[in-house]
């Protein structure tokens, strides 16, 4: 049992976000939980952001993942509560969201003021923000004042 | 069959419809916002409240129990059972008028979240949670805005002025509980929105101050969207809204 869920766990680790695909739904901490009754199998995931239009693609990425692997019965579970927090995204999450060009959240979570957030390009904190609201949900605009480049900044949730 | 918990239904109607037609109207601006940047922040702020008003209606719908869906509440009622505020039904106008509308909206939605994320009902308490971290920005966002435009240009003042004589008159509703709320708020599930005004007042003046606008006093309140008693903006709301799925009965993206 114990094994099996750590099987399963391997195979989530696979299945990327489909706005940013260096992170896996596992690194996005949106998995709560697995279950395993008899031959079924429960993935309790709990939504990113209210709208986020990708989470009805997760559910499914995650479902067709694991019908992949041989599993045949399959229940995504969403659950709101506790509401979820980029506290929970992994140290590897953070790292991978770095080198792909997107500023990791900032823990503990809030708003950050301006000069506290690292440019992913040249690491100085010079930057600014350009707008709260970027490209998805997920994401603020901002811009390095150093080496001139926007960026996104995975907003603090 | 059960009987389903009206009260209940017609509560979560109320705060689903109000996302719902506030969203709708900030959508409005999509590819029209006067930059890029704000552009893309209103229409991110109209998917945050599309979310909450889908939590809402997916919830309702399991209360209502009469196989209802979140889209047959959304896209298939007629306006007098929409329960929406006045106030997010109000015509987007200018950019002034856009701004001060999500403001004071967001202004009070917070305050009121703050108070339902303690709600009696798990499922209120989980949804109000969660938007909270999102209302948060929208606060922000439009606060600064607010400002900005109020101690901005000759013209934005004036533009600025002009949106709170529009819409000052839509703001009481949010303090005057239907019976419907007041019934839920005794129950533990809701909350006695009445008991919020001073906050909300005190927060606004704050805001206004630093704008150099002045809140305006003793204006005729209109009242009626939590009980179904729309403007007329709202039959051309719905007729777009509901476009499709009238046209099209059952349709699937």
């Amino acid at each position: 049992m114990q094994d099996e869920i750590k099987n399963i766990t391997a195979i989530l680790e696979t299945v990327s976000d489909p706005e940013i695909p260096v992170l896996s739904v596992t690194d996005m901490g949106i998995i709560r939980e697995v279950k395993m009754n008899g031959d079924s199998v429960e993935v309790i995931i709990t939504p990113t952001y209210t709208g986020c239009p990708a989470m009805d693609m997760i559910a499914m990425n995650i479902r067709l993942a694991l019908i992949e692997k041989g599993y045949r019965n399959v229940i995504i579970t969403s659950v709101l509560s506790p509401a979820w927090t980029t506290d929970w995204m992994t140290e590897s999450g953070k790292q991978k969201l770095k080198a792909y060009g997107i500023a990791p959240p900032q823990t503990p979570s809030g708003i950050p003021s301006d000069g506290t957030i690292a440019c992913p390009q040249c690491h100085s904190t010079n930057t600014r923000c350009i707008s709260e609201f970027g490209s998805t949900a997920c994401k603020a605009l901002y811009q390095c004042n150093d080496c001139k480049e926007p960026f996104d900044y995975f907003k603090c949730h | 069959m059960m009987n389903a918990d009206n009260n209940l239904v017609n509560y979560l109607l109320h705060l689903a419809d109000t996302t719902l037609i506030l969203s709708q109207r900030n959508s409005e601006w999509c590819g029209h916002g006067p930059v890029l940047e704000q552009d893309i922040a209103l229409t991110n702020i109209a998917l945050d409240l599309l979310g909450q008003s889908r939590n809402f209606y997916q919830y309702a719908a399991i209360v209502s129990g009469n196989n209802h869906t979140e889209d047959t509440l959304a896209y298939l009622r007629t306006e007098r059972e929409y329960k929406n505020l006045l106030l997010t039904e109000q015509p987007n106008g200018d950019w002034a008028q856009t701004i001060l509308r999500q403001y004071l909206f967001s202004q009070f939605q917070y305050l009121y979240f703050e108070q339902l994320q303690y709600s009696a009902d798990t499922q209120i308490a989980a949804i109000t949670a969660k938007a909270l971290k999102e209302i948060k920005y929208h606060v922000r966002w439009s606060s600064e805005w607010v400002i900005r435009l109020g101690d901005g240009t000759e013209e934005s003042k004036v533009r600025m002025n002009a949106a709170i004589i529009t819409l000052w008159p839509y703001t009481g509703e949010m303090f005057m509980p239907a019976s419907y709320e007041q019934t839920i708020a005794f129950r533990g599930i809701g909350y006695d929105c009445s008991e919020l005004k001073e906050i909300w007042q005190q927060k606004v003046k704050t805001i206004f101050e630093e704008a150099t606008l002045i809140v305006p006093e003793k204006v005729f309140m209109q009242t009626g969207g939590k009980n179904g008693t729309h403007t007329e903006n709202m039959g051309y709301i719905l007729t777009e809204l509901q476009y499709v799925q009238r046209a099209y009965p059952n349709c699937e993206w």
